[in-house]
């Protein structure tokens, strides 16, 4: 078996272990860590289809994970506040039930995706990464002067949303349900990259010129994948309102956008299990370094400068060496 | 004479004050290689975009199999069976040989959006795409990133995935740049192998090669077609040997 296969199969057994251990020992709060591990975990996958096998570097993925955060909020607000969710063109009642939520969040994600990426990717490069930054920037404002939903103050939803046939408010069931979604975003992510769209994507990243002489649109092709990532990071952000059972505009904040990248760099670009490396690490570091000094992020950036001139493939990259071609 | 594979008709194109085409005519028969030469600077390369689609001509008309492409873009003129390969070789480096060559194929196939069915593992494609890669001799490479082939073995992989859009009309730029007396050699055998396959339109600066294959010859000086003939005319044409062959010795 390769090592990267062993390391991911590390990685996904750890983050399930855990949570287990933690809850057998009576450490809920390292279960709900863990639980955020794996929404930000999902964040990242999102972001690395975009990022490591479209080769397109967002800076703005915060508005897809605020655009899921608000659509919970946007469901669950009204049901807690006993009105409608509208009346007019016709009365539509909010939802507590996080797989309608969950689906409001990705359609949500995607239509952003597909409006934002159909305008940033006629430019590249770090014009690309500014348009991207200044779209993200654009929604942040615009949830600070929202008033229905907190304005900067945000808003809480009380209850955490249901699943059926699970008590959410149970930390290890919450659990379950994100570990779950996170391996369902891994497979898809897993299998795009091998499929028929993933090699045209592959081609549009390393030579689009040469893609479009073979038949293939590469602003499509990208625009394609800049829309799935959207709506998976935009269901990390459903989860990570639910988790929190809050909403404000700093998940829409350049500095989430620029968390979510750092995920996938610590983890390893393109690696499939890259971003739940890096989500794994950042909240250890956040949590450790944290009680030690205030200025962890001080380390964390050490660290990470550390791994961008010492170790390109990031984590993974590190521990399991150059990427093989996957037949 | 039967209709002309590739047609371009009164083709312009200016860059500012610069006339890089101007007013070129040219036709491209079955079977046939039609040589295009010029000196450095005198509008290939932009008449090559002007064809493939990278460029759109200010006036004038690109015809493909009788069906007028001025207007198409890049990938919807290469779906129509235009293959073009480029003066530097153009492959994606991270992808081994067998995934270029089988990204090819399910680009003129119009497969690039299957979001689950591994692409290495469709069976169809596969075939297609290692029956290009053995005629260009590359079966031994099939894994190799194209990165790390040698500058030959890449321009081999550029024909395969050329091979692989199922063409009409080639065009090729500069297939034989950067190689060595055998590599030309063989080339020269692959490329008269693939002219029954679709013609060939080659700018080439290896006048060996362009002696030994074309069928005709257009010489190209400022945006305009100097003359255009058989290899014989050519050769004793005075104007071209002025214009641009004059210190090139011609046995």
């Amino acid at each position: 078996m390769r090592r990267e296969t062993v390391l991911n199969a590390v990685l996904a057994l750890g983050l399930l272990a855990v949570p287990l251990a933690a809850q057998a020992m009576g450490e809920p709060f390292i279960v709900t860590l863990a639980t955020k591990v794996a929404i930000l975990a999902l964040a990242g996958v999102g972001l690395n289809i975009a990022l490591g096998l479209g080769g397109m570097v967002s800076l703005g993925h915060a508005a897809f994970f605020g655009i899921g955060g608000y659509a919970m909020a946007v469901l669950a607000a009204p049901v807690q506040a006993y009105e409608p969710l509208m009346t007019w063109p016709f009365e539509l009642a909010g939802t507590k039930s996080m797989p309608v939520i969950w689906v409001a969040a990705m359609v949500a994600g995607a239509l952003g995706a597909l409006a934002i990426g159909a305008l940033s990717l006629r430019t590249s490069g770090v014009y690309f990464i500014m348009i991207t930054l200044a779209f993200g920037q654009m929604l942040y404002y615009f949830a600070i002067s929202w008033p229905a939903y907190g304005g900067e103050d945000g808003i809480s939803v009380y209850v955490r949303n249901g699943f059926p046939g699970l008590n959410t408010l149970d930390p290890i069931q919450f659990f379950a349900l994100a570990y779950g979604v996170l391996m369902a975003a891994l497979m898809v992510s897993w299998m795009l990259a091998r499929s028929g769209f993933g090699l045209a994507l592959a081609g549009a990243r390393q030579n689009p010129v040469r893609s479009a002489a073979l038949g293939i649109r590469p602003y499509s092709v990208k625009l394609t994948a800049f829309v799935i990532s959207g709506a998976i990071t935009a269901l990390a952000g459903a989860l990570f309102a639910d988790l929190n059972r809050f909403v404000s505009p700093s998940m829409l904040s350049w500095q989430t956008s620029g968390e979510i990248m750092v995920f996938v760099i610590l983890g390893g670009v393109a690696r499939l299990f890259g971003p739940v490396a890096g989500a794994a690490l950042f909240i250890l570091l956040e949590h450790w370094l944290g009680g030690f000094s205030e200025y962890w992020k001080l380390f964390l950036g050490l660290a990470l400068l550390g791994i961008v001139l010492f170790a390109r493939g990031g984590l993974i990259g590190t521990l399991a060496g150059r990427e093989v071609a996957h037949d | 004479m039967t209709e002309p594979v590739l047609e371009v008709r009164d083709l312009h194109r200016a860059f500012g004050a610069l006339k890089a085409t101007d007013g070129v005519s040219l036709t491209l028969r079955r079977s046939e290689i039609h040589a295009l030469i010029g000196p450095n600077g005198a509008g290939k390369s932009t008449l090559i975009g002007l064809i493939a689609g990278n460029l759109k001509p200010d006036a004038g008309q690109v015809v493909l199999n009788g069906r007028d492409v001025t207007q198409a873009d890049v990938a919807a003129r290469a779906r129509a069976g235009l293959a073009r390969s480029f003066q530097v070789s153009a492959v994606a480096g991270e992808l081994t040989v067998l995934q270029n060559v089988v990204l090819a194929v399910q680009g003129a196939r119009g497969q690039s959006f299957r979001f689950f069915r591994p692409a290495l593992a469709n069976a169809g494609l596969r075939a297609a795409a290692e029956t290009h890669i053995a005629r260009t001799g590359l079966s031994d490479r099939l894994a190799v990133p194209a990165g790390d082939l040698a500058h030959g073995e890449r321009r081999r992989l550029e024909l395969a995935m050329a091979l692989a859009l199922a063409p009409r009309a080639f065009v090729l730029d500069e297939p034989m740049a950067g190689m060595g007396p055998d590599g030309a050699r063989e080339m020269t055998a692959l490329l008269d192998d693939l002219r029954h396959e679709a013609p060939i339109l080659l700018v080439e600066h290896d006048m060996d090669a362009v002696f030994a294959l074309a069928d005709r010859v257009s010489v190209l000086v400022s945006g305009r077609i100097l003359a255009s003939g058989t290899v014989a005319e050519i050769r004793a044409d005075p104007e071209v040997q002025r214009a641009y062959l004059g210190e090139e010795r011609l046995e």
